[in-house]
């Protein structure tokens, strides 16, 4: 009996001994930035050239000054409408692919290719892809002269000048990027549906639409809900796009000014009051957010958020 | 049996990147002792003598190439190891550079200044570069030693030009840097076009077109109605005007825009509405230089020597200056821009080094002959520059064997105080940006403006508006 007891008790042991390496790179790499971003938030602290201001406790001015400042709101909304521009061919051009690519009866040659394919604009840096497209839609750049050759367009559009076309550009570049990541993920979680439900269901005679809406996108929603959410929180925190495509000044009229790109600004001056407080309640926001979207796809299922794919460098 | 090939293939890459990346270090630090031997012939006695005694490494922090190029090519006895390394006697010269924009130059180099104290003294930044628009940042600090320290008198300096010297001296009268170059400006101008747009290319006529604002913007359309663009952007003419500004831009912690700006701000609306400017942003590719080729179709540029010669593309052969179709005129209004100037970080290891290398660069009449000849740069040496003004073998390549020495020495004479700030490069870089909301009609006024402020305070939030 007391031996069988201590051999469960053994197991316990081994279960927290691999689990030290987690929790260690956690607590130093993410729990304690966020508390200290969190201290951090109630000081005046900045540079001034090369004198130091601070740190001074002021309680809660900083919050106060970004919250009264409508300008935070304009920034979280050009974050989530460039987001969703991105978003929203995103998650279809995913779903389309990975239904094609897990349907057997299709029997979809060079599979590995395609994948390999689809994900590579996920290996070249953000800030480099921005760059390219800065320079391809420049007024004199390649785009332009093509649209004007092509005898489309009289004279070159400019693309850097007009809000949406930015944001569109933005939101493209996003797309491009992280459909294929996307892909592979939804395409995971379609494998892992059991392959009898498809049989039963087309011997019933069910066409492959109907499989996909009544079968597939039900048994996905774990999946999917894991998805909107990591791609939510990457999206709130989208920087370097927007940054290198307009110099980092978000115009015109900052339309394209990320709420990160706004942290970035104050950090010229080293101000970690105003950053850290900036820091925090995108947090908050980050958090409101992503319950909302649990709750609102997942309803009755009770399980933890999982943990998101990128994570603050707060 | 493929896979396991597979992996061991990728686990071996993975290795040797890493093995790799420690060759890259262990060889850049194993080199400074290995290679003592052959090198001590050429060098000057003077700066062996005086590197032996002191550290081993010459730390200097610069934006681009252009004062490394100087001392690569003209300081006696500097060999070169690769583009960021080099030696002079046995001290090993390292080269920090960090793009200027967007203060990132200056955000460096205060973490490492701040640093300075506590650094190993191989790692303590020996001599930085300072620009115009920020100098007074650093020069009004502990950061930098005055010239005296090191033993450069005001003999050594009395053939350099009075702003270079204003610019840099702090508020106890001190001087703390020292420049090689002037930077009064001129309009640089197209020559092609010019024959096409007013049948001359000739200096004289073309002023006659741009000899004041109100002649600039009434040329400025004829030059549109042919097909060509004035200027690439307004940030070219930009400088003209901050030169000629009523006041600082910061007075009292308050920002301020002088009655410059706004007559900047609505002659760049007129011209871009008629047409006649690009909205690029400075230094941009493609958009900002594309008129440095035949087909850009820009009519001119402003800008002082250093522009010309150091960023015009004269390197590319299909370049207008490669060909030396440009030609120089006044302008409007004389201005200056920019200018670099040498600062030695208090805490340096190597004084003696620094100070001859402040002394050959930017004094010493051989050296800074050779490099107006070979450089077409405006050096800060009077005597030199009045010289070579009358001499007629001289003239500058890019500007279709113009010589441009006598205009530029006229305006330097002219500059006298510069109404500079610490402040400066995020004055300029946010109203450019800001305005551009304005002129191009997405915004009114009064809200590009309110950008602009939202902006410069973001970056300085000591400052009010």
């Amino acid at each position: 009996m007391n031996g069988k007891k201590s051999k469960v008790v053994e197991y316990n042991k081994w279960g927290y001994i691999f689990l030290i390496p987690f929790v260690v790179v956690y607590l130093v790499f993410s729990f304690i930035p966020l508390v200290t971003t969190i201290y951090n938030s109630f000081f005046e602290n900045y540079r001034a050239g090369l004198t130091q201001i601070g740190p001074n406790f002021i309680g809660i001015k900083n919050y106060v000054t970004l919250l009264s400042n409508p300008d935070l709101w304009q920034y979280l909304k050009n974050t989530m409408i460039m987001w969703i521009l991105g978003f929203v061919p995103q998650i279809f051009f995913s779903l389309l692919l990975s239904a094609w690519f897990t349907d057997p009866s299709l029997r979809l040659k060079a599979q590995g290719f395609f994948k390999t394919v689809i994900y590579l604009p996920n290996l070249i840096m953000a800030s480099a892809f921005s760059m390219l497209f800065f320079t391809l839609f420049a007024d004199s750049g390649p785009i332009n002269s093509i649209l004007v050759n092509l005898g489309i367009i009289s004279k070159p559009y400019q693309f850097m000048m007009n809000v949406w076309s930015v944001r569109g550009l933005v939101a493209f570049m996003n797309f491009v990027m992280w459909f294929g990541n996307t892909t592979i993920l939804l395409m995971a979680g379609m494998m892992g549906i059991d392959p009898n439900l498809f049989e039963a269901a087309s011997v019933d005679g069910a066409t492959a639409t109907e499989i996909f809406w009544k079968i597939t996108l039900p048994l996905l929603r774990p999946i999917l809900v894991y998805v909107v959410i990591t791609s939510l929180i990457g999206g709130l925190q989208m920087f370097d796009v927007p940054q290198i495509l307009t110099n980092g000044n978000g115009n015109p009229d900052r339309c394209a000014m990320t709420l990160i790109m706004y942290l970035n600004r104050h950090l010229y001056s080293k101000n970690f009051g105003i950053g850290g407080a900036l820091s925090v309640i995108l947090f908050v926001v980050t958090g409101i957010l992503s319950l909302l979207v649990f709750r609102v796809q997942n309803p009755r299922e009770d399980r933890g958020t999982r943990k998101p794919r990128r994570r603050a460098h707060d | 049996m493929k896979k396991r090939t597979l992996s061991i293939l990728l686990s071996a890459i993975l290795a040797m990147g890493v093995l790799a990346g420690c060759g890259g270090g262990s060889t850049a630090s194993n080199a400074e002792p290995a290679k003592e031997e052959a090198t001590e012939e050429a060098t000057e006695e003077a700066t062996e003598e005086a590197a032996s005694e002191e550290g081993k490494v010459l730390n200097i922090y610069v934006w681009n190439e252009e004062f490394r190029d100087r001392v690569v090519e003209y300081y006696p006895g500097y060999e070169k190891t690769d583009d960021t390394h080099g030696k002079i006697g046995d001290v090993e010269v390292v080269w920090n550079v960090t793009p200027n924009q967007d203060n990132a130059y200056q955000n460096h180099l205060d973490e490492n200044l701040l640093k300075q104290a506590d650094a190993a003294a191989d790692d303590k930044i020996d001599m930085f570069l300072v620009e115009a628009d920020y100098a007074i940042k650093y020069v009004d600090t502990e950061y930098t030693l005055p010239l005296s320290d090191l033993g450069i008198t005001d003999a050594d300096l009395s053939k350099q030009f009075q702003y270079t010297k204003d610019t840099v001296t702090d508020s106890n009268g001190q001087l703390k840097g020292i420049s090689w170059q002037g930077c009064p400006g001129v309009l640089i101008y197209n020559r092609e076009a010019a024959k096409e747009i007013f049948g001359t290319d000739d200096p004289d006529a073309v002023q006659e077109k741009v000899k004041d604002w109100d002649t600039f913007i009434a040329s400025a359309k004829e030059v549109a109605s042919k097909g060509y663009k004035m200027c690439a952007s307004p940030d070219d003419y930009y400088r003209v005007f901050d030169f000629n500004k009523e006041n600082k831009n910061v007075e009292d912690g308050k920002i301020v825009i002088s009655p410059a700006f706004e007559k900047w701000i609505s002659i760049s609306k007129e011209l871009y509405d008629a047409g006649a400017i690009g909205m690029a942003n400075l230094w941009a590719e493609p958009d900002w230089s594309q008129g440095f080729y035949p087909d850009g179709k820009v009519f001119c540029y402003f800008g002082p020597a250093w522009l010309i010669d150091f960023c015009m593309k004269a390197e590319d052969e299909t370049s207008i200056a490669a060909k030396g179709g440009w030609g120089a005129t006044e302008g409007p209004q004389g201005f200056a821009w920019g200018g670099t100037w040498l600062c030695a970080a208090q805490g340096t290891d190597n004084p003696s080094l620094v100070k001859d290398i402040m002394l050959k660069i930017c004094t010493d009449d051989e050296i800074m002959k050779k490099i107006t000849v070979e450089k077409n740069d405006f050096v800060n040496n009077k005597p030199v520059m009045e010289e070579m003004a009358a001499d007629e073998n001289y003239h500058s390549a890019v500007l279709g064997g113009q010589n441009p020495l006598g205009m530029f020495l006229a305006g330097a004479e002219n500059i006298s105080e510069l109404k500079i700030t610490a402040y400066d490069q995020t004055f300029t870089e946010t109203i450019q940006a800001a305005m551009k909301d304005y002129f191009q009609g997405n915004l009114p006024l009064d809200k590009a403006l309110d950008n602009f402020y939202k902006g410069v305070v973001e970056k300085h939030p000591e400052l009010t508006y």
